[in-house]
């Protein structure tokens, strides 16, 4: 309590500059670009999430190296909606996007996007599920299925599949009572042949 | 056809010309590098028994036996882009290196865009814009498709652009694929010369004239900016590059290009260019087998 930036002047400016809760945070405006803060201690906004919080869920659950981010920053736009972005840009911006959607916060267990996956599942090596052939098209297409084999972690893995003598990631499952449920969207499904 | 007619004195092999813009063209897709390196995506492609014939002039660009080029592994993976052919050749000419700042004026659906970002490695900024917003969010979806990181989306009239939303203010390089008459397109989409007209011309060449003079006026010196269409018509092409260098301080310079060109014109009915506009590239359909396209390179002299 009190220990935020200029927490002594917000009673100055008042409460409709800044909608302060009682620790003196700001509220997240869902209508701009905000770089994270590095530290959970140099949070200024309600409910954000650091840089360090986010590298290190990417550490403990998928085992993806935080050195993969040293060129990226992360941002949040609309409560929850983590962005990463290899540009130059001030923050707070008010643009309409900047780099990819990487990442779902402010809800129990945060959830990594498709596209993300793509782009960077190469580098993870934990709650990674790999799919035979026909498992890999049922993913694609949006389906759940019944995988018995996995016996790690529940809740969201990538999965990925074999192509061209390597393995490649498709996407983001949801891991629950023996069932892999595609979290793949509806506009990247495919029925592939 | 008939808008095509008053281009015979200026095309050689004019029949070739019009046999090419009447038949189909083949389909090509771009190998996204950001997502995986040209070997992995043709193990991919080999992978997934989709033959393929890369281009002679880019090993990146790949035409596809197949006739739905977005169902296969490689484009849901990300690592394919369906793309026509010359389309690809802008960002080549721009050469935009790691780490800059590029913008593409007139970005939406992102082809271009995206094909800036590999080009960089993803690493710098390319800020992708358009004042269409429906297109914007194509490309927003291709540019997350695809992983390009670098990208910063903005929805302005590139007319008046500002860079103020930015930390800096001039860019490196800027990419003008501008709107226009589409002739060059033909192939693709058979009715694209059915709105043709001379007042059309003339009020979209007022439009890429405003574009092209920003894009030079946001670019540092020394940097450069590509001007280019996918049309035939000098009023959209030579004169608007003319108007360039008549008003800002650039100039038009050389590059290579592994594909076969015509020069771009120093005359049109009773106007005269430049004769340094004899370095831009005229891309018709018959020297290729692709669609047709104009491309200049400037360099910012101030
Ligand atoms: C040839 S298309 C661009 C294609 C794109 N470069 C690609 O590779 O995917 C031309 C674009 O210019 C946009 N445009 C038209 N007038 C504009 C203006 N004044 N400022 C910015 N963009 C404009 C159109 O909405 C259209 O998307």
């Amino acid at each position: 309590m009190g220990d935020g930036p200029d927490g002594d002047d917000i009673a100055e400016i008042g409460e409709t500059d800044i909608a302060g809760d009682s620790d003196g945070l700001e509220q997240n405006d869902g209508q701009r670009f905000d770089r994270l803060p590095e530290t959970p201690a140099e949070r200024t906004v309600e409910g954000r999430v650091s840089r360090e919080e986010v590298l290190e869920y990417f550490a403990d659950r998928f085992d993806i190296p935080p050195e993969t981010f040293d060129d990226h920053t992360f941002w949040e736009k609309g409560a929850g909606k983590i962005w990463i972005y290899a540009g130059e840009a001030p923050t707070p911006l008010a643009i309409e996007a900047i780099g990819m959607t990487c990442l779902r916060t402010r809800q129990e267990h945060w959830k990594p996007t498709t596209d993300f996956v793509q782009r960077f599942g190469t580098h993870a090596s934990d709650c990674v599920i790999e799919l035979e052939g026909p498992e890999a098209r049922r993913f694609v297409a949006g389906e759940d299925q019944e995988i018995d084999r996995w016996d790690g972690d529940w809740g969201y893995l990538i999965a990925t599949h074999e192509i061209g003598s390597d393995v490649a990631p498709m996407g983001v499952g949801l891991y629950v009572h023996g069932e892999l449920r595609s979290m793949v969207p509806k506009g990247r499904q495919r029925d592939l042949p | 056809m008939e808008p095509l007619e008053r281009y015979r004195p200026i095309i050689d092999d004019f029949k070739a010309f019009l046999g090419a813009c009447e038949r189909p063209l083949p389909s090509a897709v771009r190998i996204n590098t950001i997502t995986a390196s040209t070997e992995r995506a043709l193990a991919m492609l080999e992978a997934d028994d989709v033959a393929y014939e890369q281009a002679e002039w880019n090993p990146r660009v790949l035409r596809l036996e197949t006739a739905s080029p977005g169902s296969t592994w490689t484009s849901f993976h990300g690592v394919t882009h369906g793309q026509e052919e010359v389309s690809a050749v802008p960002p080549v000419v721009l050469d935009p290196q790691p780490g800059e700042r590029v913008w593409d004026c007139c970005g939406a659906p992102g082809g271009k865009a995206t094909q800036i970002a590999a080009r960089m490695d993803d690493r710098g900024t390319v800020v992708a814009n358009d004042s269409n917003l429906g297109r914007l969010s194509a490309l927003r979806f291709n540019a997350e498709r695809l992983g390009a990181t670098s990208l910063a989306v903005t929805n302005h009239d590139a007319r008046n652009y500002s860079m103020k939303p930015f930390s800096f203010d001039e860019f490196d390089r800027a990419l003008v694929d501008a709107p226009c008459s589409c002739e060059g397109t033909i192939r693709k989409n058979p009715d694209a010369l059915e709105d043709w007209s001379p007042d059309h011309i003339a009020s979209v060449s007022g439009i890429q004239k405003g574009i092209l003079r920003r894009a030079i006026q946001t670019t540092r010196e020394g940097g450069t900016v590509v001007y280019s269409t996918c049309t035939f018509a000098p009023e959209e092409n030579e004169a608007v590059v003319q108007h360039a260098i008549e008003n800002e301080p650039c100039r038009v310079v050389d590059f290579d290009l592994d594909l076969k060109y015509a020069p771009g014109l120093t005359a049109w009915e009773d106007e005269t260019f430049d004769s340094t506009l004899e370095r831009a590239a005229r891309i018709y359909p018959h020297h290729n087998d692709t669609g047709g396209f104009f491309v200049a390179k400037l360099e910012v002299t101030a």
